[in-house]
């Protein structure tokens, strides 16, 4: 479960400093670092003229950029130089929370107020999305979409529609992750002793697995949301 | 006839259990799209990539259902919204 650490107040309720401010300030510094070396990386290289990975990590590095680069292009068209910073950014510091189990700590996208803001983000950009790349008139026609725009009926259940988006899509995340979490804390906590080494096969299903999966899922879906709010096909 | 806190205990757990039966509806599906994603790469090898991640992201939106009855059970059973 979540631990306050530090309580403070603030405008008159006491809040928490929880134990996912601290992973998620570990997964950020962790990232900070990759990010820091990988660039530094990138720099000596172009300084030297050498067009060619130099090392292991380079090569790592530019494995992943290479993937990521390929998933965006496949997945938004025209617009993916657009959105790649995002989505790369989005990809890296979700998979690394979801596997930061395995370092330790809890995984901060096994808290709600992480991943709703994460949701509501790509929600955000969905509808500025909408409203700048196609005219009102035919917003209008798509919000009463199945019907005629002259009978707006249907317009209620697709506003809803519009509101679940983000909320589907950020208990998907939180849900997978946290029920891992809790199956694990159950294993750990029901066996005792009789745990010992053979839940790391677990580990790799709920943590790696379900994670990597669950990262790519919401990347994809933000992908397409958001290509489709832009109307590039 | 009087609940008192235990009677709400142990109704929660039960509903928490109905809850999680949400789980099958998802198991049948995913079910169904990975035996087609199956049949689809005998079918066309070669296009193995986009069928695996195409599979993946529709089995994951349809866990979603089996999501929401396991937060409604979690819910139930730590959070204690009845007692």
């Amino acid at each position: 479960m979540v631990h306050g650490l530090v309580e403070y107040s603030f405008f008159g309720h006491t809040v928490y400093l929880t134990t996912t401010h601290v992973s998620i300030l570990m997964v950020m510094l962790i990232l900070m670092v990759f990010s820091v070396i990988a660039g530094n990386g990138f720099k000596k290289a172009l300084r030297e003229e050498k067009f060619a990975p130099t090392n292991g990590f380079m090569n790592g590095v530019e494995l992943l950029t290479e993937f990521l680069m390929n998933t965006v292009k496949g997945g938004m068209g025209k617009s993916a130089p657009v959105f790649f910073n995002y989505i790369a950014t989005l990809f890296c510091f979700i998979l690394l929370s979801n596997i930061s189990g395995l370092l330790g700590l809890r995984p901060p996208t096994a808290d709600y107020g992480v991943t709703l803001p994460l949701a509501l983000i790509t929600f955000t950009i969905i509808h500025y999305s909408e409203v700048r790349f196609s005219k009102p008139k035919q917003l209008w026609a798509d919000k009463c979409s199945p019907l005629p725009p002259w009978l707006p009926i249907w317009l209620p259940i697709n506003i809803i529609s519009d509101i679940a988006v983000p909320i589907s899509l950020s208990l998907r995340l939180f849900a997978n992750v946290l029920s891992g979490t809790v199956m694990m804390a159950l294993i750990y906590g029901l066996l005792g002793w009789i745990a010992t080494g053979w839940p790391a096969a677990l580990h790799v299903y709920f943590d790696l697995f379900s994670g990597a999966i669950q990262t790519y899922v919401f990347c994809m879906l933000t992908m397409t949301y958001i290509s489709s709010a832009r109307g590039d096909n | 006839m009087e609940f008192n806190e235990n009677f709400v205990y142990g109704c929660s757990a039960i509903g928490a259990g109905l809850a999680v039966i949400a789980g099958i509806g998802p198991g049948v599906g995913q079910g169904i799209a990975a035996g087609h994603g199956a049949s689809a790469v005998g079918r066309n090898p070669g296009a193995k990539g986009d069928i695996m991640s195409t599979m993946l992201l529709g089995q994951a939106v349809a866990e979603t259902t089996g999501l929401y009855g396991l937060l409604v059970a979690m819910l139930l059973m730590f959070v204690k919204p009845f007692v």
